[in-house]
């Protein structure tokens, strides 16, 4: 291993990995665009990014559950596929069996990987004192809190040793001190080397905690998901949230998530093979409504028109997955801009904070005919007939071609909800039929 | 858990007591249930009218209906499994469940004993497991469908747990797959053995063309009972049919209800979906539960150990990947027989079929018209006094302490029991076996709508309740805005189950052997017995035909319409 000390060999390695889900017309939706991505020894790396943008299903590949649709995961040098990589998942749900105790639960891969029960027994017992579960090895799920499941959680994915520990998002069930917490119980562990464990995959949207525990953040993009940037985290442990370095590469990040990247959407569409196209990528709206918008607006207004992203998601609480489709949206319909992590208030956006409901309105259906390509396109159709009336189908077959089936059903719905507010058209769910509204 | 040490000691005597009479009595039924089966065939068994024989032919009939579960139990979590995890199967095995499911009972005799009576023409064998696979046609379906939809509701993230953890198929089946469907199977279970002992009569005695079956058992007994007019071992029959059916839902489903507790998914939990509720509907204090820590949970842990390790062994060596290949090919195998059989019996129905004259259809469909009527009369009448009792009961704590237990008393005692009895104060009457029959599909299915409207009741969320008082509602606008809504799920889902079921009892209903005579009312379900007892095959599978074709119609035309309309519009969401 004398090499080692010069380039260390990656534990896993995915080289042009790709998802794609095929449609039923032949063509293809593509999830995650080829990607490259080591996992070396002897790191945290956390991928970071909105969610729904690919993050958990990228982890997946990763771990070989899920397959990919080209390209290839290597575990030490060895097609994941015909390997059984030795890896955990703590899952943001849990996923414990409810019907089996603590101890069941954590005993249950050993007893799938043929451990005799004796030895099994006291490894499950070791390990659950070391997350700290002592004396509730006979408990059942339902008897704990959020945070005690979630140390099952890491006691049962510990328990195997795996190589790499893989994390899905597995604070954010948690109360934020429960969190807080468990990520210092599990940097402790890490640090400390009390677990075997040679690197550790987390998948998180939240900025400060990947800082926290990292040593290597992956900013994941958009539609479909690409790495956007590769941070390397040179803080050494404990990081003080207040220090100056961490702040400044907190806001880095926050910069990096809000600045469009052009150099990916100028890509030309793949082709697979001949005759599967993928299709050219439509304006993808953020599942956002008119109100959040607004309550962003009237505070960047009282805040004479700029604020540092950052800081703002700080005032409010929200978390930037939460804060980032809002800010999408008003960037979208012209109201806002996004300056080095600053969010800039447009004169759009300006008369829109400023205005009554109804004056509201008005502005918000200019900005949305104007900036919105599918809005105009639903006017324009409606219009187009006679009666004013469409049925909701005709617009999801026509995003079906550009999204896959769920999702091409949330545009639509944030697309009613828009043009409801607009008083664009009106829309009834029980039957499904959009109406133009007569002005 | 401190209790004096002496009543502990004489309680722990008792069971040793309890459980030697126990094994007494087990050894003895299998010697008595052995000597009748395997001795020759008893062409006319006289079926004793002497409420002496009561007990035996109570352990006969609970023999014949635990057996009977016991096949459909494992029949139903394979075909559930085997449908959940093959894409390509699905497509057929789902569809036709809703179809076998509508086919009563009566259509199966034919074929099943024939060919159990020709496998073991010896024997009285033959003729016991012709009736035990008789009450196995009524008791599979429902406990397969449920077994294959919560497969398929298994939260992704516990797959994917047991796929990253490496569990071999084995603990995949016993420690996710089986648990996390256990409440459904528990609840499902005991609707088929309650449909068990409501046609356990017409398991039990049969007349097949000119051949006569009788198999000595609680059914049997009813129907010779019922057949001389003899009231007063009607009334013998009854009560000991009763008391078995109370004693097995003391001493078996409770002490499962509470163990079944434990498999109860959190996620689900706050959903509250009828079933759950149901389930919570259903008392849980008992003594038994003592008894069941005591015995059978270790026996139940040393059972999952015992069969985790050897079976992992065995499924190791199993799901190599190289065995794909001949898998596909006994798959292949298996579908081309299965189709080549189907093509066979298609052609063979038709030939059939094409044997009747037209005025044998118009006839079959005169008769599906009038059992339509009947069966819809009845659920109407069922929706119309169940709701506003059921709403009651679900809307006041106190009065439903007290009515549960007995609600759930009087759903438990088979209808088909109860019907001789009817019978004999409705047959002076003018039309009264119109009326009986109605009253029989009205007995046998008003309970499902009954329960489920106490638990759509007891669901109305307070914060509702308090708003509809604080605006002063009047009484039908509280009913109109929130009552009516608020069950409408629930009243649905136990309209469905009512509306099958009234259709399969139409076959008990419309058509009994009384006093010495056939007791018959025009309608399918008096048609399909009546072709059954007098070997009329052409007529059977006609009439069967059109039952399932109108019972699958109905469902999907309109109960999955209101169904969907349920869950959407009227979801209330937590």
């Amino acid at each position: 291993m004398s090499t080692a000390n010069i380039a260390p060999a990656p534990i896993i390695e995915a080289r042009k990995l790709e998802k794609s889900y095929p449609q039923p017309d032949g063509s293809r939706i593509q999830v995650i665009s080829a990607t490259d991505l080591a996992i070396y020894p002897g790191q945290i790396i956390a991928l970071l990014g909105a969610s729904g943008c690919g993050k958990s299903t990228l982890l997946r590949m990763l771990t070989g559950l899920s397959p990919a649709s080209a390209g290839a995961v290597y575990w030490h040098g060895h097609p994941v596929r015909d390997e059984s990589p030795n890896v955990s998942i703590v899952f943001q749900s849990f996923a414990l069996f409810p019907w089996l105790t603590v101890l069941e639960n954590v005993e249950a891969p050993l007893e799938a990987r043929g451990m005799p029960p004796i030895e099994r027994h006291k490894r499950a017992l070791r390990i659950i004192d070391a997350v700290g579960l002592d004396g509730f090895e006979t408990a059942y799920p339902k008897e704990l809190s959020g945070g005690m499941k979630q140390r099952v959680g890491v006691a049962r994915a510990l328990v195997v040793e795996p190589e790499v520990l893989f994390m899905d998002e597995p604070f954010s069930a948690l109360d934020v001190l429960t969190a807080e917490t468990l990520r210092g119980e599990l940097l402790e562990l890490w640090l400390d080397h009390k677990i075997p464990t040679r690197a550790i995959f987390i998948v998180t949207h939240n900025i400060e905690e990947a800082v926290v525990l990292a040593d290597r953040i992956i900013v994941l993009g958009r539609n479909p998901a690409h790495i956007h940037a590769d941070f390397a985290v040179e803080i050494p442990h404990p990081r003080d949230r207040k220090a100056p370095n961490f702040i400044e590469l907190v806001d880095s990040i926050y910069r990096v998530l809000t600045q469009p990247d052009h150099k990916h959407e100028a890509a030309p569409p793949r082709t697979y093979a001949p005759g599967v196209v993928v299709r050219q990528k439509a304006i993808m709206l953020p599942h956002t409504r008119p109100g959040g918008m607004a309550g962003l607006l009237e505070i960047l207004g009282d805040q004479s028109g700029r604020a540092n992203l950052h800081r703002l998601a700080d005032e409010l609480s929200l978390e930037v997955d939460a804060l980032l489709p809002t800010v999408d949206t008003a960037v979208l319909l012209g109201m806002l801009r996004v300056d080095q992590g600053d969010a800039v208030i447009t004169p759009e956006g300006q008369a829109f904070a400023q205005a009554d409901i109804q004056a509201r309105k008005a502005i918000f259906r200019k900005a949305a005919l104007a900036n919105v390509p599918l809005l105009r396109q639903m006017e324009q159709s409606l219009k187009a007939k006679s009666d004013r009336t469409l049925n909701d189908e005709f617009f999801r077959d026509l995003l079906d071609e550009h999204f896959g089936e769920d999702e091409s059903r949330r545009q639509l719905e944030t697309a009613i909800q828009w043009g409801r507010y607009a008083e664009l058209f009106d829309y009834d769910a029980a039957t499904g039929k959009l109406t133009l509204t007569e002005a | 858990m401190k209790r004096p040490a002496g009543s502990r000691w004489s309680w722990a005597f008792l069971i040793d007591i309890a459980v030697f009479l126990f094994v007494c009595a087990a050894i003895f039924g299998v010697y008595a249930i052995g000597r009748s089966w395997l001795g020759p065939v008893h062409p006319h068994v006289e079926i004793s009218q002497n409420p002496r024989v009561l007990p035996l032919y109570a352990l006969y009939s609970l023999f014949r209906i635990s057996v009977a579960y016991a096949l459909s139990l494992v029949f139903a979590l394979a075909y559930g499994y085997v449908a959940a995890s093959s894409r390509r199967a699905e497509i057929i095995m789902v569809p036709l469940l809703d179809i076998l499911q509508s086919i009563p009972v009566l259509s199966f005799l034919p074929g099943v004993m024939l060919a159990m009576v020709a496998i073991f023409p010896h024997s009285q064998f033959g003729v016991e497991l012709g009736s035990i696979l008789l009450i196995f046609t009524g008791q599979v379906w429902n406990i397969a469908f449920s077994f294959y939809s919560s497969l398929k509701t298994v939260p992704r993230e516990l797959h994917e747990a047991a796929v990253i953890f490496r569990f071999s198929r084995w603990q995949r089946f016993a420690e996710l797959d089986l648990p996390f469907s256990t409440i459904g199977l528990v609840w499902n279970s005991m609707m088929s053995v309650a449909g068990g002992w409501f046609f356990l009569m017409a398991c039990e005695m049969f007349v097949l063309g000119n051949r006569d079956f009788r198999l000595p058992g609680l059914g049997s007994f009813l129907q010779t009972a019922a057949s001389h007019g003899n009231t007063r071992a009607i009334l013998w029959g009854v009560a000991a049919m009763i008391a078995v059916i109370v004693l097995l839902d003391q001493l078996v489903w409770r002490p499962i209800i509470v163990w079944a507790d434990k498999f109860k998914f959190e996620q689900i939990e706050s959903s509250g979906t009828a079933q759950t509720t149901l389930l919570n509907l259903i008392g849980r204090a008992s003594i038994v539960i003592r008894l069941y820590r005591l015995i059978f949970r270790p026996f139940f842990s040393w059972l999952s150990r015992i069969f985790t390790v050897g079976a992992r062994r065995a499924a190791e060596t199993f799901s190599a990947p190289k065995e794909n290949r001949l898998r596909r090919w006994i798959g292949y195998l298996l579908a081309a027989g299965v189709l080549a059989g189907l093509g066979f019996a298609v052609f063979h129905a038709a030939r059939e079929l094409s044997e009747l004259h037209r005025e044998d259809y118009s006839e079959l469909l005169e008769s599906a018209a009038l059992t339509f009527l009947r069966v819809n009369t009845a659920l109407i009448l069922g929706a119309l006094w169940t709701v506003p009792v059921g709403v009651a009961i679900g809307s006041n704590p106190r009065l439903a302490r007290i009515a549960q237990p007995l609600v759930q008393m009087a759903a438990s005692v088979p209808a088909t029991a109860l019907f001789p009895i009817i019978l004999l104060f409705l047959l002076r009457l003018r039309g009264g076996l119109e009326i009986a029959a109605m009253l029989l599909m009205l007995l046998g299915t008003q309970w499902y709508i009954l329960f489920n409207v106490i638990a759509g009741a007891m669901a109305i969320p307070t914060d509702l309740k308090e708003a509809a008082q604080i605006y002063r509602f009047r009484s039908w606008d509280r009913w109109r805005h929130l009552i009516l809504p608020g069950i409408f799920p629930y009243l649905v889902t136990g309209m469905v189950t009512a509306s099958g079921g009234a259709w399969n009892a139409s076959i008990v209903a419309e058509y009994f052997h009384f006093q010495g005579r056939i007791v018959s009312t025009a309608g399918l379900g008096s048609t399909i017995s009546s072709a059954s007892d007098s070997g009329r095959f052409d007529v059977l599978l006609a009439s069967t035909l059109i039952m399932a074709t109108v019972v699958v119609l109905i469902n999907r035309l309109l109960w999955r319409r209101l169904y969907r309309l349920a869950s959407s519009r009227f979801k209330l969401e937590a």
